[in-house]
């Protein structure tokens, strides 16, 4: 058996042989292979800088001051606005970072630092987790319509169409993306942090609070930027809540009614007059600019602040 | 851009807390000789809380989905409803046969699978087997931006310039204002990176130690991709591919606005049909009084959604046990 153990016992480190280099590859069928990868390829970047252009192209006279400034307007389509829509994204994201950022790293904590994976509450919370991060969108502005409808009247509202239920739609849907995120960021920090801090005397939440979760903030934003940059291009859960309006006044509190970007993108391409499609072209490039803007940063944050442990 | 959260991170491949990986002496739990303070009793409490929210928005879906639901099935069969061809909810005499929206999904998300998922796949071929890392750092972010355009905005391409400038004007295609094919196609690019994704998380997952042996005994790359590195990832790709379904199969926007709005049993790519999600998004207005029919089919057809998503990641989940290789 002496032998069988010297040949399982690891050896002096030998040089990683990596990736073989390419032989043969030079038969008619695998350079047929790799053009076909190659199309693919181009398909999906032509498909993407088409759409880039002819929305640009199509909605470069309607890029002006009106397109910020204005209201929408079913009279004068040539000067309507997304005044209301901009407000509103505003307003519905703003309020949903509000509700998710906590609601979502605490669950995350409790998950990766706290609880017990063996017991079967674990287990369920876990799996369900997953099956909600794959529930269809559209299935959440079903829930928060069911909800709303029972809170509205309540309130005193006249109708679903609140900042508030767009928010609280936008936070379940994003809610299961912002708990894994988090989880994983948390679980890169290595675990010698916890054990010096607990071992100075720290207590778990002190542990948590003032070492872990500060060394995983950089993923955790990160991981946040993306998920509110889906929810910023999310139409399908708020046309259920009312969204599909044209707003003439700036929203202005969780009760207000509203509108938001993609919605109204929506309504524009829907209606039949020219000047209302080039207003939304002018809209999906402000959108997309925005979009940008945001991934930019999660970019720039998870390369220049994230920490190789 | 999801993707890149829940699958683009290598950190995902380390051991999940507890699972006894080689951190077990210190991974997972080991903050829990809790401190008998009250305040980190108080606060575990609330985190825990937050943790269990999840669940109760599970029963929250299914409660407020079935609910209206059943009052619906109360006053229109259920035998009606899933074995009826027409749909005509708003018509004076209604029919509410809910098998036309069932074909309209059928055939936007087959041809959206028909494109998504040999792009998806070649797109994750390359970028895991042949690109070298200069090619990667370039083509990854173009998926990722792909990935991040919103469906509004792709629905809006479908109509503007897709079905009209290349399908009907340079193609030649017959295809109307609004049809399943035109409709299709562009939900099938708006899946390809959740596909490639996740299938070039798979692949690069195998072990390079397959390829040398494959190289060692003569094959060139193309076979040592096809046979040897796809089978080997093959669980991961067939999640991706279910993830891609179940993506189809609930995506509303683009179906909303360029697949259009009569619900008919479509029998041609080149015509218009109405897909379950686009149903709800082009009948819901927010003004549906509570309890009313109205208000009560949109449930009915949600449910049916929610089952049929439900039922595809369950199967997803067997798939992935089935074809799971461990390295």
């Amino acid at each position: 058996m002496t032998a069988i153990g010297d040949l399982t016992r690891p050896g002096p480190p030998h040089r990683r042989l990596g990736r073989p280099q390419a032989k043969g590859d030079r038969t008619v069928a695998s350079v047929a292979f790799l053009i076909a990868l190659w199309l693919s390829l181009l398909v999906a970047l032509t498909f993407l800088v088409t759409l880039l252009v002819t929305t640009f192209l199509d909605g470069l006279v309607r890029l002006d001051a009106n397109l910020l400034t204005q209201y929408s307007s079913q009279l004068f389509p040539e000067r309507a606005g997304a005044r209301a829509a901009i407000l509103g994204t505003l307003w519905v994201i703003g309020t949903t970072i509000v509700l998710t950022v906590p609601l979502g790293v605490s669950a995350a904590i409790y998950l990766e630092e706290f609880g017990d994976p063996s017991k079967w509450y674990f287990r369920l919370v876990e799996l369900n987790i997953q099956n909600l991060a794959a529930v269809p969108s559209i299935i959440y502005g079903l829930l928060t319509l069911g909800v709303a409808s029972v809170l509205a009247p309540l309130l005193g509202l006249r109708n679903v169409n609140a900042v508030i239920f767009g928010a609280i739609a936008l936070t379940l849907l994003i809610l299961p993306v912002v708990i894994i995120a988090t989880r994983e960021s948390l679980r890169a920090v290595p675990a010698e942090i916890r054990a010096g801090s607990l071992a100075l005397g720290a207590t778990p939440w002190q542990t948590v609070w003032r070492q872990t979760l500060p060394a995983a903030v950089p993923g955790i934003a990160t991981g946040t930027i993306l998920a509110v940059s889906r929810a910023i291009g999310e139409a399908a859960p708020l046309l259920l809540l009312g969204a599909y309006v044209f707003v003439t006044f700036d929203p202005n509190g969780l009760f207000s009614s509203f509108t938001t970007m993609p919605v109204q993108i929506y309504n524009w391409t829907s209606q039949p007059q020219i000047e209302f499609q080039q207003v939304a072209s002018a809209g999906i490039i402000l959108l997309l600019f925005m979009l940008l803007l945001l991934n930019g940063v999660a970019i720039l944050i998870r390369n220049k602040l994230q920490r190789r442990w | 851009m999801s993707t890149t959260v829940s699958g683009g991170r290598s950190s995902g491949d380390g051991p999940s807390p507890g699972s006894g990986g080689p951190q077990a002496p210190l991974g997972g739990n080991f903050l829990r000789p809790s401190s008998r303070r009250v305040g980190e009793r108080v606060v575990l409490a609330g985190l825990a809380t937050s943790a269990l929210l999840s669940v109760l928005v599970t029963v929250g879906i299914v409660v407020s989905l079935v609910l209206p639901a059943v009052s619906f099935w109360r006053e229109i069969s259920i035998v009606e409803f899933f074995t009826g061809t027409r749909w005509t909810p708003t018509f004076a005499d209604p029919d509410y046969g809910v098998l036309p929206l069932i074909t309209g999904t059928l055939w936007t998300t087959a041809i959206g699978l028909a494109v998504a998922v040999p792009l998806g796949l070649a797109a994750a071929m390359y970028l895991s087997e042949y690109a070298n890392p200069r090619v990667r750092r370039i083509v990854k972010p173009v998926l990722e931006v792909l990935a991040g355009i919103p469906s509004v905005v792709l629905g809006y391409f479908a109509v503007t310039f897709f079905a009209p400038d290349l399908l009907r004007g340079l193609l030649g295609i017959g295809v109307g204002a609004y049809s399943v094919l035109a409709a299709g196609i562009v939900l099938g690019v708006f899946i390809v990176p959740v596909i490639a994704s996740l299938a070039e998380d798979a692949m690069t997952a195998v072990p390079d130690a397959l390829r040398q042996g494959s190289a060692a005994l003569g094959a060139n790359r193309m076979s040592t991709t096809l046979k040897v590195v796809f089978p080997a990832a093959l669980s991961g790709i067939v999640a991706a591919v279910v993830l891609g379904v179940s993506r189809a199969i609930g995506e509303t926007m683009i179906l909303a606005i360029a697949a259009g709005g009569r619900a008919q049993m479509v029998d041609s790519p080149l015509l218009e049909g109405q897909t379950m999600t686009g149903f709800i998004a082009q009948t819901a207005t927010g003004e549906n009084a509570p309890g009313s029919l109205a208000y009560n089919t949109l449930f009915a057809v949600g449910l049916t959604l929610f089952a049929m998503t439900l039922l595809i990641n369950f199967v997803s989940i067997r798939l992935v046990r089935r074809f799971r290789e461990a390295y």
